[in-house]
């Protein structure tokens, strides 16, 4: 069973705002007021692109206390396996998308006494919650903006104009410019807490360098999504529902079980936070293991999965479902 | 040893020195010295040119350590003449500290209660702040009745130093106080209190 209670919303408003980004803007079809969320919470916008169903989180990123709308900010990527091909060609005002709950996986730690935030591309989105969060809150933060070019960009003029450029710092690889990450490391106030999201590279690089730098693991706050990745198609037996379905090349694990009417627990469907855990019953063939979930030793245990982006290759999968 | 069993009271899981760190703070009461000169031993003085040493001679023998401790050549080194003046200066540093600075801190309990709770008011982590119990495991408690600080218990029931009432040290610790509570024991019967045994050497 999924803690997903899913909301039917109305797009009341699409807006070009960089290059290959699109802002829609979503509202209850009856003007009412939506939940509430925290700054850093996403929602799994569900749609049906030529017949498949697809689901694919999104941060919220307009301001949480707003109950009016809820706004996302879809990249248009083209080699993916859709989704936001699919919101940035099909979809208009006055469509409706079923969208999740807001649910938040990257949240504020309100212990810090500074919030350091590092976004490259479309990972500004889940900041500007928290950044409207802190400053309706009096927190202090601090951003750190890496884009590939100005008009790629989206929200950096905005940014700056609302928080002043002392606290919106902008970096941009067209023009040789990236953020100082070990010296800014090095001069941060006790009691700062840093939060990164970006491509995986910039990840990495970034935690490698606090981590140098003496900062403690319990500082460092990182939003990593993963887009399920492609593979050879394969089937899976599913014990508890006795059935056996067919997972095709551009399809999850998790996406084929819910295409044959079973019900699986899921929240991020990126490999992060551990929701669609599902325990193996029988295998004949190689686990590939995509997730950032799972330790080490418990994928090379063979006994549990993450199926929003795990696949197999082998003879046999039986999982408990 | 303190007891583990009293689940209120901090863990004090030892001094690991992170040699990933930018910078040392070391709070050393008594022979909490030897908390850091084991740890010199164990893994080299690599890291003592990044270090700065605060040394009080107090608690539990105190015996020429603040010699030791010099010639270990750190960054820099104090020897308070108290704890309140080791407490005054601890927090100057604290002030301009930045992220990926350790605190490690060795010594009696009251020492190190002090010394957390300055360090989490500063505003720094419970992960960045490292503890070691060494010698005496006399009590820093607060009397329940008129909130005076006792330091250096060694027993129960005692005269509370503030307003003279007899307490029993309950094994109940507060770490927003960093102390025991110490509650009147002969409040119904002025006098009675049973004879104080050294419950805590």
């Amino acid at each position: 069973m999924s803690i997903n209670t899913e909301m039917t919303l109305r797009v009341t408003a699409v807006t070009q705002v960089a290059d290959n980004v699109r802002r829609f803007r979503l509202e209850r079809p009856d003007g009412g007021p939506l939940p509430i969320f925290s700054g850093g919470a996403h929602v799994v916008v569900s749609m049906v692109d030529e017949g498949r169903l697809r689901r694919n989180p999104y941060s919220l990123m307009s301001p949480p206390n707003d109950t009016a709308a809820y706004e996302i900010s879809v990249l248009r990527v083209e080699k993916s396996r859709g989704g936001s091909v699919f919101l940035h060609s099909h979809v208009k005002v006055g469509d409706t998308l079923a969208v999740s709950q807001p649910v938040n996986l990257f949240p504020l730690d309100h212990r810090g006494r500074k919030h350091l935030f590092f976004a490259g591309g479309i990972g500004i989105t889940p900041f500007m919650a928290m950044m409207a969060q802190l400053e309706r809150e009096g927190g202090a933060f601090e951003l750190h903006y890496a884009l590939r070019t100005r008009s790629h960009g989206a929200y950096w003029q905005e940014l700056q104009q609302r928080y002043g450029t002392h606290r919106v710092k902008v970096y941009c690889d067209a023009e040789n410019m990236s953020i100082p990450t070990a010296r800014l490391l090095q001069y941060q106030p006790l009691g700062t807490h840093l939060y990164v999201c970006g491509p995986a590279g910039m990840i990495d690089a970034t935690l490698a360098s606090a981590r140098n730098s003496g900062w403690p693991e319990q500082n460092l706050h990182f939003e990593r999504f993963l887009a399920p990745p492609p593979g050879k198609p394969f089937r899976v037996v599913l014990q508890r529902s006795n059935v056996q379905i067919a997972v095709e090349e551009h399809q999850s694990i998790l996406e084929a079980v819910e295409a044959a009417g079973v019900d699986a627990p899921f929240l991020c469907r990126g490999g992060a936070c551990g929701q669609c855990e599902t325990a193996v019953v029988r295998l004949d063939g190689t686990l590939e293991h995509n997730d950032h979930y799972l330790e080490e030793a418990e994928k090379a245990s063979g006994k549990k999965l993450m199926i929003c982006v795990s696949r197999f290759h082998g003879r046999e999968l039986v999982l408990d479902l | 040893m303190p007891d583990p069993a009293i689940k209120s009271r901090p863990v004090y899981t030892g001094l690991q020195i992170c040699l990933q760190a930018q910078s040392n703070l070391i709070a050393l009461e008594g022979e909490g010295a030897l908390a850091l000169t084991d740890q010199v031993a164990a893994i080299g003085p690599a890291f003592l040119p990044r270090s700065d040493i605060l040394y009080v001679a107090t608690g539990s023998r105190p015996r020429g350590h603040g010699q030791t401790l010099q010639q270990l050549a750190p960054r820099s080194f104090w020897q308070a003449p108290s704890v309140p003046t080791l407490l005054t200066r601890l927090r100057a540093m604290l002030e301009t500290a930045t992220m990926g600075t350790r605190l490690y801190v060795a010594g009696t309990e009251g020492f190190i209660g002090q010394v957390v709770q300055l360090a989490l008011d500063a505003g720094m982590d419970a992960a960045s702040i490292l503890t070691e119990h060494r010698g005496s495991l006399a009590r820093r408690v607060q009397c329940v009745h008129c909130k005076g600080i006792t330091e250096d218990v060694k027993v129960s029931p005692f005269a509370c130093a503030h307003c003279g009432l007899k307490l029993f040290v309950r094994d109940h610790y507060s770490r927003r106080i960093a102390a025991f509570q110490g509650v009147n024991v002969d409040a119904e019967a002025p006098g009675t209190a049973p004879a104080p045994q050294e419950l805590y050497p």
